[in-house]
């Protein structure tokens, strides 16, 4: 027998598993390091509370927006920009990214050009789309679309032109017909992948919400920070920037439980 | 082959069964070259032609790089020979499908379906109806023994049990040929020999016509009804060698002076082969 590892031999190891406890203390450390630094800095005065609230002034603030309603309508106004722009760019980027890995032909035409606008600055497109589309609704979500669709795009194709030659090889010698292949193989074969790609992605789109609401907005979690920023309000902006972290966070882990549950033969 | 296991096996299957090693030809392999990119690419395969009989379990051997997978890749109709035919049951091959099943040396099975399902693939391609799949699924799981993993994904199974279920899979199309391109070369040599086992146990008993590829000798010599030898690069039939031993075969085979003397000559051939190789 092999003498036991002691538990910093075991910390210390590359790749090596620790104890489920270990882990969630040293979660939970590191919330109690940030927000104990912000109260040392605020609480203390290091920094002024002009610029850096305390963590009492922004518990104060969040609770009375959220009893007088306007926490819960400007999450609300802002959740469904994101979702709905997140869904319009999915439901496209999804069988057409699942298209342009699979068929050269496809790829040719698009991948050039998709690659030439993804790396363009979202926020350079805010002018022409409210020229196009007005400052309504639409013109938000168009920009958290414009913002996720073409890395999805170019990510799930990825994931297509990923899953392994072998597999569909096999399935045509057990009767699958060539046109047969994306739905009933590459499909599956990429859904955990393609799931982990759309996680990622609707982080994406939370971070391009203040954008989003930059111009024109009248409510919103991001349409708030502005207007606090004008009143010198840094306890809203506080506010929302954590409601947009915890929203991000609530997503994120939907879609972890959504992966889990539709691939729960995928590692 | 017992009565018992034969009451099991559908209609189509039993008759095959009962009419073992007829003698009409599965597959001809005619004159097939494979040159990989231009005229000037490298020659893979050189003017290579064969027969494999209804029935008949025919082995390639041959040292690595010598095409025999590719040759086994042509037959699926997963890539084109650059000139000759290969025939199934008469009909040109000119795309894969159905009537050649095919097990493959890495691990192919679907990993989002069970066990269960990945046999019951083929079937339900074909638009078998649920009873017939289910009987058919049945069958095969309790030949290759893995009926009490039915229920679990493939990423559960061990090398050996993934290949049991792919060769479960594969003869549950009920296929005209099956081609296996050494399905058993990823796993340790005491579940090879597991794997060899079972394999002629469950071919004794269903009658398929098999075209094996490996480049192990012994394997070769224990499966095998007729050996071929391949020369390296660009590959060519060298040899056909009839194995003679009766069956069924056990893995003490081996042993036995007359295999020991097919494998000698074999071995002789090969040589040439294998040290041009390295």
């Amino acid at each position: 027998m092999a003498q036991r590892r002691t538990a910093w031999t075991r910390l210390t190891t590359p790749f090596a598993n620790i104890p489920a406890s270990t882990a969630t203390t040293l979660a939970l450390a590191m919330w109690v390091v940030v927000i104990g630094g912000w109260a040392l800095l605020s609480y203390g005065r290091v920094v002024p509370n002009m610029f850096l609230p305390t963590p009492g002034t922004v518990l104060q603030t969040t609770y009375r927006m959220s009893l007088d309603g306007s926490l819960f309508y400007h999450t609300l106004t802002s959740a469904k920009v994101v979702i709905l722009g997140f869904i319009v760019s999915s439901v496209i980027a999804v069988p057409l990214g699942l298209w342009m890995g699979t068929y050269r032909a496809v790829q040719a035409p698009l991948e050039p050009l998709v690659n030439f606008i993804r790396y363009l600055p979202v926020t350079s497109f805010v002018p022409l789309f409210i020229l196009w589309i007005g400052i309504g609704i639409e013109q938000r979500i168009a920009v958290i679309f414009f913002g996720t669709f073409f890395q999805q795009l170019v990510m799930i194709s990825d994931c297509a032109r990923g899953v392994s030659r072998d597999l569909v090889n096999a399935s045509y010698t057990l009767g699958t017909k060539r046109s047969e292949a994306v739905w009933h193989v590459i499909f599956p074969a990429a859904l955990p992948s393609i799931l982990d790609t759309l996680r990622v992605t609707m982080g994406w789109a939370w971070t391009y919400l203040v954008v989003a609401e930059l111009v024109a907005a009248s409510s919103g979690l991001g349409y708030i920070s502005l207007k606090a920023m004008r009143g010198f309000q840094v306890d809203v902006i506080f506010m929302a920037i954590a409601a947009i972290g915890l929203l991000g966070l609530i997503t994120d882990t939907a879609f972890r439980i959504l992966r889990a549950r539709v691939a729960p033969w995928a590692p | 082959m017992t009565e018992t296991v034969k009451a099991n096996i559908p209609a189509d299957t039993a008759n095959a069964a009962g009419e073992p090693h007829s003698t009409g030809t599965t597959m001809a392999i005619e004159d097939v070259t494979l040159r990989y990119g231009d005229a000037n690419g490298v020659l893979a395969l050189d003017d290579v032609s064969l027969k494999v009989a209804k029935n008949e379990f025919c082995v390639i051997v041959g040292p690595s790089g010598c095409g025999k997978s590719s040759l086994l890749y042509l037959a699926a109709g997963l890539n084109d020979a650059t000139s000759g035919t290969i025939k199934v049951d008469g009909r040109e091959v000119i795309e894969p499908g159905p009537d050649r099943g095919m097990v493959f040396q890495s691990y192919t099975l679907f990993p989002w379906l069970t066990v269960r399902a990945n046999i019951e693939y083929g079937p339900k391609r074909k638009g078998l109806p649920a009873e017939q799949r289910k009987q058919i699924v049945d069958q095969y799981l309790n030949e290759v023994g893995l009926a009490p993993f039915a229920d679990h994904y493939p990423a559960q199974l061990s090398g050996g049990m993934k290949q049991r279920v792919a060769i479960a899979r594969a003869l549950a199309n009920d296929p005209a040929v099956l081609l296996m391109d050494e399905p058993f070369g990823a796993l340790d040599s005491q579940t090879r020999g597991t794997m060899q086992k079972l394999l002629l146990r469950v071919w004794e008993r269903q009658q398929k016509t098999v075209l094996f590829v490996t480049h192990d000798i012994d394997e070769a010599l224990v499966l095998g009804d007729r050996v071929l030898v391949m020369t390296a690069r660009p590959g060519k039939i060298k040899a056909e060698i009839k194995v003679d031993i009766p069956r069924p075969r056990s893995m003490d085979v081996i042993l036995e002076p007359d295999f020991i003397a097919l494998k000698r000559r074999i071995l002789g051939l090969l040589h040439d082969e294998i040290d041009e190789d390295h």
